[in-house]
């Protein structure tokens, strides 16, 4: 018997899909399956980490619902894997986050813009706030860079830790050998795998979504949102390299190489998030872990909100509507940096480091 | 619904589907009538994993070539010579082509499963198994214009002097209806669900089968066919049938209920006492004999026992094993005499001679002196926990069925074939198989003959 009923259920699937194994070859998930005949909690929890969700298994098996072996291994692994990411939050004090999570994530970002329009409004005389500002250090007449940047960087800091020190519980429970290392060439397997998202790909044909027809769909709009925010990401790193090292302030010109990744991303960021909660509404429920439907809406919402804000910020950073905008991208940005370690986010570097695993696994066995 | 097709299939398993797309491909107008709901469609199908065919030379999935003559002398050794060497050969040539020709109908392959290395050469493998097998055949049937109808229930078969005129439909929602059709294709199954027809067979016994398959091969399309004049072919008691776990469901268990323990250490029956050599051959060769072994046993039921020392030689199992610290406490859980089992398995390891250990190959531990011998893996059962499975016959399919001919046509009882009449899958695998089996030869049966079928039924129509 394991922690939770959801454990329970998931290592009787095991133990039904262990015996069974038509599944093997569609991903990930039933080959480490097949490395072990007995499941502990950190097995079950890799496992459902190591799905992606792509809902090939549930089509194809023989004893899924209405049979009387009820077999549905992406729903259940998809309610094992929200209830890992509560297990191992850091601090544990706020894992709870994770069981209203739309709730949470929905207050910390009107909260969070809230405070910075709120902030703006006060320390800015109102012809600054509704000014129009343009040319290098445009930005900072409503919110110097220093404060900007130590405020972000804190939080940024605070995420980072946060998900270390989750990741790390993760990665002890998942072993062994307990506290293992990754090796080099495991995590270049993992960043590929992650990369192209190799598993969400239902075997080859592409993964399920709304009926029995297989998709690319979702994949191509991951693959949006993700490279969108990679994108984003590297344009804010590229600008802080600009500040810093080469003493140009922003804004730059829309040729700028920050201004060009982080249009692409922003695009990126808006398109793909779209798609995705297309998708999620069209989702057959038998796949879902609809409790945590918030969570998923949450985290594609707010990314949405800090694509969409960021680009309305660049089309309209000469107009007098600037300052509102940049009020409300920082929040989104703020909020979505400190949420980071309590919402869907995880799922990423949890499926990464479930990836390395099995890199790792697959070497050790060959 | 038009009310006249050129082909009608009856059945909605693999053999069914290739023949209803290779119909469409031709040429045809199709129905398929799948008398289940559409969750389980496809009969047996949605439990098989893989299909054995000729090839000359190694594939992607496959280790090696496995010529039509091997795969020739394979059928005749399983079937003990039971079969129909024309027929036989055709299937086996035709299968080659079916390796790539089900590819193009969107089947996808997979290696050899973990666990089954023994057919990494002969037998290619379905992705996801029999139901994702059956899921690509119906996409690309139903791109093709096939009409599938789930829940129908044919209720009757009008045919005159050999000729199919109409097959009579009951719907649970649209009532009775008549659907004419100019060639009909029967891919209905076998009967191994209906189990007052395996009682006249096999008498009240047949009470303790699970059937390891789908309930709705009730065999009522091969009993109209065979009522109306079709010729019948086959022995009624054979059957593919193995040893599967007693805790199984009564239907629909599928694969997973198999034991593959057997060799690791002693069977024996309800008064405790061992019937077979459980030692006899390689487990793959043997597995398909114990149905029968377990079904001649008093109530039909058996008990794998082993020790402790071999739990993870075999596959893990659905059923968790039962488990005593002594034979006696074992024996009480089982509901077995303590004391018959004990004298059996003391009497068994004393005759165990010493020998070294390797179930790969036929290795030399054996007992001496009791009766059955176990001739390989014989171990001593000494090392608690001691472990057992209940087993009792698990029916998968049977080998009653319709003669057909080259073309999978129908041969009506005085020998003259049938005008428009085919018949493909299980219920004319006894044409093939007239006794024994060898894995995943009935999903080879299923392609070769519907695929045939469908074209000859199409051809016919078309005319």
């Amino acid at each position: 018997m394991h922690g939770t009923r959801i454990l329970d259920e998931a290592d009787r699937l095991m133990t039904v899909c262990n015996s069974c194994r038509y599944c093997e070859g569609l991903c990930a998930v039933f080959p480490a399956m097949e490395m072990r005949r007995a499941f502990s909690d950190g097995d079950l929890n890799y496992l459902a980490n190591l799905c992606h969700a792509c809902g090939a298994c549930y089509v194809d098996c023989q004893f899924s619902p209405p049979h009387e072996f009820n077999v549905n291994v992406p729903k259940t692994l998809a309610i094992a894997r929200a209830e890992s990411y509560a297990a191992y939050a850091w601090p544990q004090a706020l894992s709870g986050a994770f069981a209203r999570n739309g709730l949470v994530i929905s207050v910390v970002a009107a909260l969070s813009m809230a405070a910075f329009i709120l902030g703006f409004a006060a320390l800015n005389d109102r012809n600054v706030l509704f000014g129009v500002h343009t040319g290098p250090g445009a930005f900072y007449r409503l919110m110097p860079h220093n404060a900007m940047a130590a405020l972000f960087s804190a939080a940024f800091l605070y995420a980072i830790l946060a998900l270390v020190m989750s990741v790390r519980a993760f990665w002890r429970d998942i072993g062994p050998p307990i506290g293992g290392r990754a090796d080099g060439g495991s995590i270049f397997q993992a960043i590929r795998d992650a990369g192209e998202l190799r598993y969400l790909h239902g075997g080859g044909v592409g993964c399920y979504n709304e009926d029995d027809k297989p998709t690319d769909r979702r994949k191509f709009f991951h693959h949006l949102t993700f490279y969108g925010f990679i994108l984003c990401f590297a344009a804010t790193s590229v600008a802080t390299l600009y500040h810093y090292l080469l003493a140009r302030e922003a804004p730059y010109p829309w040729w700028d190489l920050p201004v060009v990744l982080g249009t692409l991303g922003g695009v990126g960021l808006i398109t793909g998030p779209i798609g995705l909660f297309t998708a999620k509404l069209r989702r057959d429920p038998a796949l879902l872990d609809e409790t945590r439907h918030g969570m998923d809406v949450g985290f594609i919402a707010m990314l949405f909100l800090t694509g969409l804000t960021g680009m309305l910020l660049l089309l309209l950073r000469e107009t007098a509507a600037m300052g509102p905008l940049l009020a409300l991208h920082l929040g989104a940005v703020f909020a979505l940096f400190i949420t980071m370690p309590y919402g869907k986010f995880v799922h990423g570097i949890y499926r990464f480091a479930a990836l390395v695993r099995y890199a790792q696994e697959r070497r050790t066995a060959a | 619904m038009s009310s006249k097709y050129d082909v009608l299939v009856i059945g909605g398993g693999n053999a069914a589907l290739c023949a209803a797309i290779a119909a469409r491909r031709g040429g045809a107008s199709v129905l398929v009538l799948e008398g289940a709901p559409k969750f389980y469609r496809g009969g047996n199908t949605r439990h098989t994993r893989n299909m054995r065919c000729a090839h000359d030379a190694a594939t992607e999935i496959l280790t090696g070539p496995y010529t039509e003559e091997e795969f020739w002398e394979d059928l005749l050794r399983v079937t003990g010579g039971q079969t129909d060497e024309v027929l036989a050969r055709h299937m086996i040539r035709e299968s080659k082509d079916i390796l790539n020709w089900i590819v193009e109908q969107g089947v996808r392959w997979q290696p050899s499963l973990g666990g089954t290395l023994s057919l990494g050469r002969t037998n290619s493998f379905f992705l996801g198994g029999g139901r994702a097998m059956l899921n690509a055949l119906y996409l690309t049937a139903e791109r093709l214009g096939v009409e599938v109808e789930y829940d129908a229930e044919v209720t009757d078969l009008v045919i005159e002097d050999g000729m199919f005129l109409a097959a009579r439909l009951k719907r649970p929602v649209k009532g009775e209806t008549e659907i004419r059709a100019t060639s009909l294709v029967a891919a209905a199954g076998g009967f191994e669900a209906n189990i007052e027809w395996l009682k006249q067979y096999w008498g009240e016994a047949a009470d303790n089968f699970l059937i390891r398959g789908t309930p709705y091969n009730r065999g009522s399309i091969l009993k109209m066919l065979l009522d109306k004049g079709v010729q019948e072919v086959g022995d009624p008691t054979q059957c593919h049938a193995v040893a599967i776990d007693a805790r199984a469901p009564k239907f629909d268990g599928g694969i997973i209920t198999r034991h593959d323990s057997v060799v690791f250490g002693i069977v024996v029956n309800k008064h405790a006492q061992r019937f077979y050599d459980e030692g006899e051959d390689i487990w793959p060769k043997r597995y398909a004999i114990w149905g029968r072994l377990v079904a001649a046993q008093p109530d039909q039921i058996a008990y794998i026992i082993f020790d402790s020392t071999v739990v993870t030689s075999f596959m893990p199992t659905l059923f968790p094993p039962i488990a005593g610290q002594t034979i006696a406490e074992l024996a009480g859980k089982l509901e077995l005499d303590p004391a018959a089992l004990e004298k059996t398995i003391t009497e068994f390891n004393a005759a165990v001679r010493p020998g070294t250990f390797d179930y790969t190959i036929l290795d030399d531990c054996v007992t001496e002196g009791i009766t059955p011998p176990k001739t390989h893996w014989a171990r001593r059962i000494e090392t608690p926990p001691y472990l057992a499975y209940p087993v009792r016959p698990g029916i998968t399919f049977t080998y009653l069925g319709t003669r057909v001919t080259k073309e999978a046509r129908m041969l009506m009882a005085g020998g003259k074939p049938s005008a428009n009449m085919f018949a493909a899958g299980e219920i004319m695998a006894g044409n093939v198989l007239g006794k024994g089996y060898a894995a995943g030869m009935g999903m080879t049966i299923g392609s070769v003959f519907g695929r045939i079928a469908g074209r000859e039924a199409a051809k016919h129509a078309r005319n």
